[in-house]
Formats: structure tokens, sequence, C-alpha cells
């Protein structure tokens, strides 16, 4: 038996044979095969809702498979539950993380562990034991924080100990990058690799392409709950794997006419200046940003979630009040406008959460699509709805934006988050703005949706519609935007020509480094 | 007024406010166990009318008082275990089912003290147990020396509970469960096994408190005879902000403010009496709106499932 340096013994070969989970009205994992040996990261790939998380929650004993064997170095397994899971060696790291951030970084590790005191607590042990694997591992914590205090990677950090600590030796790592920069994902990349060198088994779980083929040595991609193809990394180009993915080829990278020289008098669709707004908690969540879109322009807005994006979007689209600057769009002064006077001045907007704030989860389809429009006509005359005109123009959207939808009355909330994000774009471009404000477009959303998604933004900008694109996916901001701008901590660092934007440039302004 | 700033006066106050503190205690370190564990449980009044009526009735008929307090305890535990499994297997809305429990145990004692015909007659409640040499103290030993045992064993209380909250590994999954319970369930902790466990203890605890009023402070069983007792436990839950010692605070903050309100009244004190009889109350809201919200468990009635069907 070969032994890992934490002291447990290697899982040489985890194999899933056939595996099969129904959920109500869903086939989940459809007669899946997946393994994985000591020493490799291997790459489970695939849009949301392909089955990927529901194959790891089996393996984890979160869920029971309705078919199927799990088998650890040639043995059959079955997990009832997490602590199974644990007990033969599985650690998971889920996609939101499972720290309890009121806790110390010690007591998050030795939860649900026993104590060598008995029922007694003994965080000195743990905490020390935390320092040797940090060491180790180059995962750096200090035991006694406590969790709310750290940042992202940091809390990563906490749990990847967290298994190593329980002597985990295969590692199912769920989208572990969705919430680092660019700095943080190269530095986890680090740990991994050292992982798989000292003989721990990983697997990666993402729908990012290139993270997929700079970490991984093989790669399964999922789709719709199969699994449709398993080859080695090397050598797979990012159109081939988003190929398998979708079922279909798909482009990852636009063409786009540069934008028209600015004519002598032109005004900018969106000019801010020095704008203020208070966050939440009343502290100030932008201090001073300033900046303008012509019209045909995409400006992008990146950083790390929580420095500002969302009260940008909220103070531009009459939702946070300003506490200073001017916004202007199209020459008129809006700062202080409600939602309402920025629709009718030509304005709309793609909000964040779309479920929160974008549609009305029990209202149908239709009733979202004239959300904004319902008060006149041609829907409503006199207080009085005119269903005729409502499922004339609803129908007619739901075909240009192919929005799928088995009816016009279908409650929104049984729609994909693909199909809503269509939805809420149709209804936005329908009236035909001149400026857009766009936050996380395609977040959650499948490829396929999203280079529709990403299409239309890019006709709308043919048209001349200028369009503020706030998002934490680099990618989607390189291909779309023709300027980047860069938050941190409430201003803008730095705002880049899309030609000198690299991830490298746009991840140190994203930490706060001044280039 | 001068009448009632006297020293003895307020040593009087004082003794009454530790005694008074007893069943707010027990109730309020019960609750908040099962408050931390990620329960609300609102049917802390009924548990006592049920713990008190249990144990005013065991010890009318045998005279063992042991054997009042184990009653009291048990009717806790078997409607703890209606509360635990209302709010944990069928994952109900815990302030509704809380009050629930409240009505149905307010109505059965009533109930069983009717068709019982329990005598309506003082019995020999826990008698004060002088502590040696303490309770020889000037003054201070008269205060807080010379209660029954169940008051001692409440105060006794707080320091445990601390203890176990914060430096056992029970203690860890019960924090974890009330604040991110699927963190605790991803590591393996059985959250409805603690929250089970929290829920059952709180009501057990509760059943305590209504036997140190029926055979420790009043030594007699009345229908509602808490007078809502029970919900002033689960505020000063709040107020305690979770905490043991907090709660302690709060409890005899309240009893104290209550034995004056007692004392104006006897006294003949020309304040409405009315308003005297309030002001304990409004010292539960003003206490609650200043309360620190901020130390709330996260997943406070917040029922947990791994959600899958």
């Amino acid at each position: 038996m070969t032994l890992l340096p934490t002291g447990r013994a290697r899982i040489d070969e985890l194999r899933m044979v056939g595996i099969t989970k129904r959920f109500p009205g869903v086939l989940a994992n459809d007669g899946v095969d997946f393994d994985v040996r000591a020493g490799e990261i291997h790459a489970l790939l695939g849009e949301n809702g392909a089955g990927k998380s529901t194959l790891m929650r089996q393996l984890y004993g979160l869920y029971k498979p309705d078919a199927g064997e799990i088998r650890l170095n040639g043995a059959a397994r079955r997990f009832n539950s997490p602590s199974d899971a644990i007990h033969a060696g599985i650690g998971m790291i889920h996609q939101h993380f499972m720290l309890v951030p009121a806790l110390t970084v010690a007591e998050n590790v030795a939860l649900g562990l026993a104590s060598s005191r008995g029922p007694l607590l003994d965080l000195d042990r743990v905490s020390k034991r935390i320092e040797e694997l940090g060491e180790r591992y180059h995962l750096k914590v200090q035991p006694d924080a406590q969790v709310w205090q750290l940042s992202v990677g940091e809390q990563q950090r906490v749990e990847i100990l967290k298994a190593l600590y329980r002597g985990a030796a295969l590692l199912a790592l769920d989208e572990p990058t969705a919430v680092l920069t660019p700095q943080e994902v190269g530095e986890f990349f680090k740990v991994l690799r050292r992982m798989a060198e000292d003989g721990h088994a990983l697997i990666f779980i993402s729908h990012k392409l290139h993270e997929v083929i700079d970490i991984s040595h093989r790669v399964t991609v999922m789709r719709d709950g199969k699994v449709v193809a398993t080859h080695p990394t090397a050598g797979s180009t990012r159109e081939r794997l988003a190929g398998e993915m979708v079922g279909r080829p798909i482009l990852l990278e636009y063409d786009k006419p540069p934008v028209p020289a600015a004519a002598a008098n032109e005004v900018p669709r969106l000019e801010v200046e020095d704008l203020h707004v208070r966050g939440d908690r009343g502290r100030d969540a932008l201090r001073g940003v300033s900046l303008s879109i012509r019209s045909g322009e995409i400006l992008g807005i990146a950083g790390v979630s929580g420095n500002g994006q969302r009260e940008l979007a909220e103070a531009l689209t009459g939702l946070r009040r300003v506490t200073r600057g001017r916004v202007r769009v199209n020459g008129r002064d809006l700062t202080h406008a409600t939602p309402q006077q920025r629709i009718a001045a030509g304005q709309s907007a793609i909000p964040e959460e779309r479920m929160k704030d974008g549609v009305v989860r029990d209202f149908s389809v239709s009733e979202n699509l004239i959300l904004q429009d319902h008060g006149h006509a041609p829907y409503s005359r006199a207080g009085f709805l005119n269903t005729r005109a409502i499922t004339r123009d609803c129908a007619a959207l739901v075909k240009d934006y192919s929005v799928k939808t088995p009816a016009l009355e279908t409650p929104t909330k049984n729609l994909s988050g693909g199909n809503i994000q269509k939805l809420i774009l149709a209804r936005e471009l329908a009236r035909k703005p001149t400026l857009l404000i766009c936050a996380q477009p395609t977040r959650g959303v499948d490829i396929g949706a999203s280079e529709y998604i990403h299409q239309r933004l890019l006709e709308q900008r043919q048209r001349g519609m200028a369009t503020l694109l706030i998002s934490e996916d680099l990618d989607e901001l390189m291909a779309l935007s023709d300027r980047i701008a860069v938050m941190y901590e409430g201003r803008l660092m730095a705002v880049l020509d899309r030609a000198d934007a690299t991830p490298a440039k746009l991840g140190l302004l994203m930490a706060g480094v001044a280039a | 007024m001068n009448e009632l700033f006297t020293v003895p006066v307020l040593l009087g106050i004082l003794y009454s406010g530790v005694r008074l503190a007893t069943p707010y205690l027990y109730a309020a370190l019960g609750e908040m166990f099962a408050q931390r564990s990620g329960v609300v449980n609102l049917g802390v009044d009924g548990i006592m009318l049920m713990g008190a009526f249990a144990a005013f009735f065991v010890v009318s008929n045998t005279g063992n008082l042991l054997l009042g307090v184990l009653a009291a305890m048990l009717v806790g535990l078997l409607m703890g275990l209606i509360m635990s499994f209302v709010s944990v297997n069928l994952q109900a809305e815990q302030g509704i089912s809380g009050i629930g429990l409240y009505l149905f145990g307010l109505g059965l004692s009533s109930l069983l003290f009717k068709k019982l015909s329990v005598s309506t007659r003082a019995i020999e409640g826990f008698p004060a147990l002088p502590i040696p040499v303490l309770s020889d103290l000037p003054e201070i030993g008269d205060v807080f020396f010379k209660h029954n045992i169940l008051v001692y064993i409440a105060f006794a209380l707080v320091p445990v509970a601390a203890f176990v909250l914060n430096h056992t590994t029970l203690g860890l999954k019960v924090r974890a469960a009330g604040m991110k319970p699927e963190a605790a369930d991803s590591l393996g902790v059985s959250v409805a096994r603690v929250r089970y466990l929290c829920v059952t203890f709180g009501s057990m605890m509760a059943g305590l408190a209504g036997a140190s009023l029926s055979i420790g402070l009043i030594n007699l069983f009345q229908e509602n005879m808490t007078s809502g007792l029970g919900f002033i436990a689960v505020a000063l839950v709040y107020f305690g902000g979770w905490t043991p010692l907090g709660v302690m605070i709060g409890a005899l903050l309240f009893s104290m403010v209550n034995a004056l309100q007692l004392w104006v009244q006897v006294k003949a004190i020309p304040i409405p009496s009315d308003l005297a009889v309030m002001l304990p109350y409004i010292l539960t809201i003003a206490a609650l709106v200043l309360g620190r919200r901020a130390r709330q468990p996260a997943a406070l009635s917040k029922p947990f499932s791994r959600g899958e069907n």
C-alpha cells in the first residue's frame, strides 16, 4: 500500500460504473462511467445541468445512485452519507464554500471530527496540524482567524485543508475557480499540481475551457446527463471541447468591426462624472467613478465581485441613490431619475440577479415580457390589459429571441437560466435602447445560450447602442468589449483598450495593483 | 417614594430578583440551545405550563419533590420530541408550530387540572437550603445564599452551558448547525440529530422551569400560571445575544424589575399599578429593539434539507 505524505493510503483508482440518477421529471445521470487514478487531474466538463454536480454528490454520499456502482481500488463501495465517503478517503470542495463564517479556521476544520480529548475540543492540536499541512502544500492560513475575515482565496485554502486534514486521497473540486482572481487561480493550480505529484487523485469540475486545458491530464465531457467523450487533454482545443459540451460547433471569438471614429459634435451615450454612492452597510461603495461610452461601443467593467460593480449598476438604473456626481444619458442629466424616466430616455438594463430583479418568478412568460410596458398602448387601455396585443407581440418576441418555453402562459420559474436570460434580453432590447446597462449577462447560462446572447449584444452594438458590460468572466469581457475598465474598492483602477488588455494585466489591476 | 429606597427593601428586591430569575434562566438557557442549533421553539410557555402541572400533580400525590422534577422534565422531553419532529422532519414553519405547541400546553394543562381534581392548596415545595459559611455573610448571604436547590442549579447551569457550547465537540456541532447547516452536513455531522438533541434538551429545561414555579417558587398550580413567562424567556435569548452570560444578565435584569414592581404594589407607592405591571414588558421591548441582532445564528428558524427528493 502506497502512502501519501499526509500518512493516508492512496486511492489508486476510483471507478464509477453505469451511474444513473433520476429526479422527478429529469434523468440527471444516465449510465455514467467515470474514473480517476492516483496522481491524475481529471477534468469533468459540461454545461450547467449536464449532471456533473449530481455525479459528484453521489460520490460524496449526498445522493444515492438509482443504479450503478462505485469502485475504490477495485472493490465496490456504497456511501450513504458524507461521513462514509470521508472515511473512504474522499474529499469534496463544493462550489459554494461549506465554511461557517463566524467560526475560526481551526473550528471549521475540527467540526464533526473526533477529538483527542474525548468530548472536549482540542483546537491547539488541530491548529498545529493545520500549520504542518499548510507548510507542506503551500496553503498558508492563520488557524485562529475567523473565516469571514479571510479573502476568498484563503477560504478556498481552508476548504482544501479541511479535506487534507481528514485524510482525503481523492479530491473532487466543484467549480473551484469561479470566485478566484486570475492570480489566485495561478496559485491554486500550483497547489493542485503539487497534490497530484504527491499521489492524490483529483477531479476538477469546470466549464471554463482554458482552465481545463491548463490543469488537467484527462477530460470527460458530459451533456444532458451522459458522458459524450473521455480523452487525454493534451492536444485538445477550446473549440473542440466547446463543441463536445454543446453538441454543435461553437464560436468562441467574434468578429466585430471597430467603433467608427467620433464625429466632432458627438454626444456620448453615457457620461458618468465622479460618481459616489453608499453600499448596503452605509460605507461608500463607489468613490468617484468617471466614465463615458460612445454610440456603438461596449465598455467592459472587470473586477472581483463586491468592489462596487453591483452598486454602479444600481446607481445607473435608478435603484440606488447617488450621493455625489453626475450621470448624463444622451446629454440629459439623469443623475436622480427614476427607473421609469430612464426607460423613457432610451435606457435598458439587464440586472445581475435575474431571478430576483429581472423577472417575477411566478409570472408567466408573457407577463414578464410586458412587465415594463403593460401600462400603455398597445398592451392596455384605461387600465384593462389587451390580451390579444400582448399574445401577438409576446409570441413574436419568444420566436425572435428563441426563448424555449412550452407556452406563453408557462410560469417563468420553470424555464432554464439561459431561456430566462433570453426572455429578459428580448424585453430589454425590443424597445431599441440607445444605452444598455448589462450585468453578468451569461452567469450560470450554458455556452450555447451565451453565444446567442453575445451575438445579440454585438448586433445591437452595430445598430449604435452603447453598452456598459459588467462581468466577472474575463473571457466574456475580452470577447465583447471595445475598452475594459477595472474596478477595485469603488474606483476604476484603469481603462484599457481591448488590444492592451491581457488577462495578466487585468488580474493585477483587479487585485488593486496599479499598472 | 423614599420608602422604596431603604436598604432592607433593596435587599429584599435583590433577593426576590435572584429567586424569580430561576424559571427564566432554565427556560431561556434551554431555548438558547435550541436556537443556537437553528430552531426557534415558541412553545416554551406551553411546555412550562405542562411541566408545572406535572410537577405539582406528582408532588401533591406522592410528596416526592425529586419525582416531581423528573415528571416535569419527562413531559418536557415528550413535547420537545413533538417540536423536533414537526420542525426537523416535517420542516414546518417554526413560529406557527411553536405557537401551536404553546396553545396545546396551555389547553391541556388547564383541562387536566380541572379533570383530575388536583388539590388547589399549596404543597410543601423545595425548602431553602442555606449554604454554610456563605449564607452567614452580612446582607449578601441573605440575598444570594439562602435559596432552594433549584435556584442554585439554575445559576450553576450558566457556566456549564457556556463551556459545553464553546469547548466541546458537541458545542461546535451545535453552533455550526445553527449558522451553516449545509457545512456541518458536508462534514458528516447529522444536522437532524443535533437539532433534535437541542430542541429536546431545551424543552426539558422548559419543563424544569415550570417545575421551579409550581414546586419551588409559588408551590401552587393555577391555570395559565406562567402568564407568558415562556415568551419572555424566548425574548431573553435575543436580549442575551445567544450567550449564556447574556441570558443570565437579561434574566436577572428582568426579574429585578419584576420584583421592584411587586414591591411598588406591596408598599402602595403612588404609581398606577397597571403601569408598574407593564414595566417589565416595556423593558423587554426596549431590550429587543436595542438587542444585538448581528449575533443571531444565521440559519435560525430555517429548516435544513439536502435537496435530494
